[in-house]
């Protein structure tokens, strides 16, 4: 069985940023240190907070760029 | 108990509020039947993105989480955060991942992850495995969000001896029980809005009120720090040192690769109506993962503030720190958030466990000619059972033992990843091999477990997760995420195992996917649909 529209694809370059979100929080020498602190976390915690942004960024733009138009 | 009068007033009131609307849920996007696990298990799979992301936020992000991950950075410090990191990978990792599971199971009606192996491999022997280690590994799940109501319930001083001490939880559940039973997957689906509303609202109140009332964040990381440096385990500090890094990305990456293999994931998952919401949602959901870096950061403040817990019981932090910070209104409402947030997640396991059982168990090798009635009667009564055996791992177990269970749960699910993650996306490995490879990652997996303790507590087997590199006869202090090692036994396993099988030319099993229904979207025809209509072959 086909189903119609078989040149469907889920590929894209778009598709690399997701791997961004991936590997930075996978990289404790970048967040490992206490300073410098923002309003008055450790980096350690900031900075991975800040990684969630960081995520969404990348999945809105992936989700944006790859949408298949109907 | 008198001095919590007012806490116990407004959790009973929230409780059978959700509870009630847990009984009108089925009449909520009323189906024309209930009688088909489409609609009992997976709420007609018609899940837009606004439910799905309150569904699966409320299934990912349980109670327990939100007891337990304070309740590690109050004792361990960093290493309690691994919760952030390990929520942020997971979603672009299964971004494209879900959308495919997705598309399959839409054109075959697949109901859960071992129904898709058996169609992928053509082995009902695989997807016996599957679903077996999907009930195992979410038994003990369950069976712990009764301890996030328990450490709820003790913290208002509602607790006793013996059987009756049981009984407010035994109450709880029951309620669940018969809801679940009822609305099927709807129910869940409607009460996660008022969880998550819940949720919301104390978490932000307690990040404004209790750092203003300790003196601000500053005081309450120097605060942090101040203890773990009084204190003689060597892993904790409010930063991770050289020894506990590896455990820290391996537990984070190895826990982001079972959270959604786990079945109560994939219901979320294939409840919802097309791609796009999937997609939406991989973008929306880390909202829950900045609620939770935030709740992680409760174990510090009640650090700062002095909290002490009840007894042994470290999940009792967080309601206490509540309890000592909020008026007592408001900590009665913060509480129900917590002991809500404990349902949501306990019904949705239930039915995913439900489903494995009576799609791949039952329909399987009790009665093949089950029609979708036969089905979600099976269903209903098995989601039943599940809840009874979550209970009696509590009232007959150490709750210890719960949790060790659960650890040994992720490492298990992790050992169905082969068939099902790489399965999404090849057909290279052999049937032969991904069963070989089953039972080298399991075995790998008890056995590294098995050889973790823990000096501190004295306890030796089964004393976390993080096994020490030295014990492989490495010259290391570094301790790595035992799954991620038995996960990398059970593929090259696989692997070998694919490799052999093809020399000696066994029998490998038919796949009945086509590389087109991996891209397959809303309003495309299932195969079901095709199969009524004459002369099209018959795919399973």
């Amino acid at each position: 069985m086909t189903i119609p529209n078989g040149d469907r694809s889920d590929r894209s370059p778009w598709n690399w940023l997701l791997l961004v979100p991936i590997v930075l929080p996978l990289l404790p020498f970048l967040f490992n240190s206490d300073e410098p602190r923002l309003f008055g976390f450790p980096m350690f915690y900031w900075l991975q907070l800040v990684f969630i942004a960081v995520g969404v960024t990348c999945t809105t733009i992936v989700y944006q760029m790859t949408k298949r138009r109907r | 108990m008198e001095q919590h009068l007012t806490e116990i007033i407004i959790f009973t009131a929230l409780f059978l509020l959700v509870s009630g609307m847990g009984f009108v849920a089925a009449r909520w996007r009323r189906p024309t039947d209930l009688a088909s696990l489409d609609e009992w298990g997976l709420g007609g799979r018609n899940f837009g993105s606004w439910i799905t992301w309150f569904l699966v936020g409320g299934d990912l992000y349980t109670a327990y989480t939100f007891v337990a991950v304070p309740a590690l950075l109050w004792s361990a410090g960093a290493m309690g955060f691994f919760a952030v990191p390990y929520t942020i990978v997971i979603y672009p990792m299964v971004f494209l991942v879900l959308i495919r599971l997705w598309s399959v199971s839409h054109i075959h009606g697949f109901v859960t992850p071992a129904d898709f192996v058996r169609a992928r491999f053509g082995s009902p022997t695989l997807a016996l495995l599957v679903a077996i280690t999907g009930i195992v590994a979410t038994m003990p799940y369950i069976a712990l969000q009764l301890v996030g109501i328990e450490a709820v319930l003790k913290s208002m001083g509602v607790t006793g001896t013996g059987m009756a001490g049981h009984l407010p939880i035994i109450i709880a559940f029951a309620i669940l029980a018969a809801y679940t039973y009822q609305s099927g997957l709807r129910a869940p689906a409607l009460i996660a809005f008022v969880k998550d509303t819940l949720i919301y609202i104390v978490i932000l109140a307690a990040i404004i009120i209790i750092p203003a009332k300790l003196g601000g964040w500053d005081v309450i990381f120097d605060k942090a720090q101040e203890k773990f440096a009084a204190s003689p385990a060597p892993g904790d500090g409010i930063l991770l040192n050289a020894n506990n890094q590896l455990q820290y990305i391996t537990l984070a990456f190895g826990s982001a690769l079972a959270l959604f293999l786990y079945p109560h994931s994939i219901t979320g998952v294939l409840a919802s109506r097309n791609r796009d919401v999937i997609k939406r949602n991989m973008s929306a959901l880390p909202a829950y993962s900045l609620l939770l870096g935030l709740i992680a950061l409760l174990g510090y403040m009640a650090i700062a503030a002095g909290t002490t817990p009840i007894g042994k019981d470290n999940n009792t932090i967080v309601p206490r720190l509540f309890d000592q910070m909020f008026p007592d209104w408001f900590t009665g409402v913060a509480y129900a958030a917590v002991g809500i947030g404990a349902l949501v997640p306990a019904a949705i396991m239930s039915i995913a466990a439900a489903n494995l059982f009576t799609r791949n168990i039952y329909k399987e090798y009790i009665n093949r000619n089950a029609n979708d009635a036969d089905e979600a009667r099976v269903s209903k009564i098995t989601s039943l059972l599940v809840k009874v055996g979550a209970v009696a791992c509590i009232l007959f177990l150490d709750t210890g033992f719960s949790i060790d269970l659960q650890l040994i749960g992720g490492v298990i699910i992790l050992q169905t990843l082969p068939a099902v993650a790489l399965g999404l996306y090849t057909r290279w490995f052999h049937r032969g091999g991904l069963i070989a490879g089953w039972i080298a990652g399991m075995t790998a997996g008890m056995v590294l477990l098995y050889n973790i303790g823990n000096p501190v507590t004295g306890k030796l087997h089964f004393a976390g997760s993080a096994f020490p590199l030295e014990k492989l006869g490495l010259d290391t202090k570094m301790t790595i995420y035992a799954g991620i090692l038995a996960l990398a036994v059970n593929l090259a396993v696989a692997a070998l195992g694919t490799v052999i099988a093809r020399a000696m030319k066994m029998a490998d099993g038919d796949d009945a996917t086509h590389p087109d229904h991996y891209l397959a979207d809303e309003g495309d025809p299932r195969i079901k649909d095709l199969d009524l209509t004459p002369g099209s072959p018959k795919t399973h």
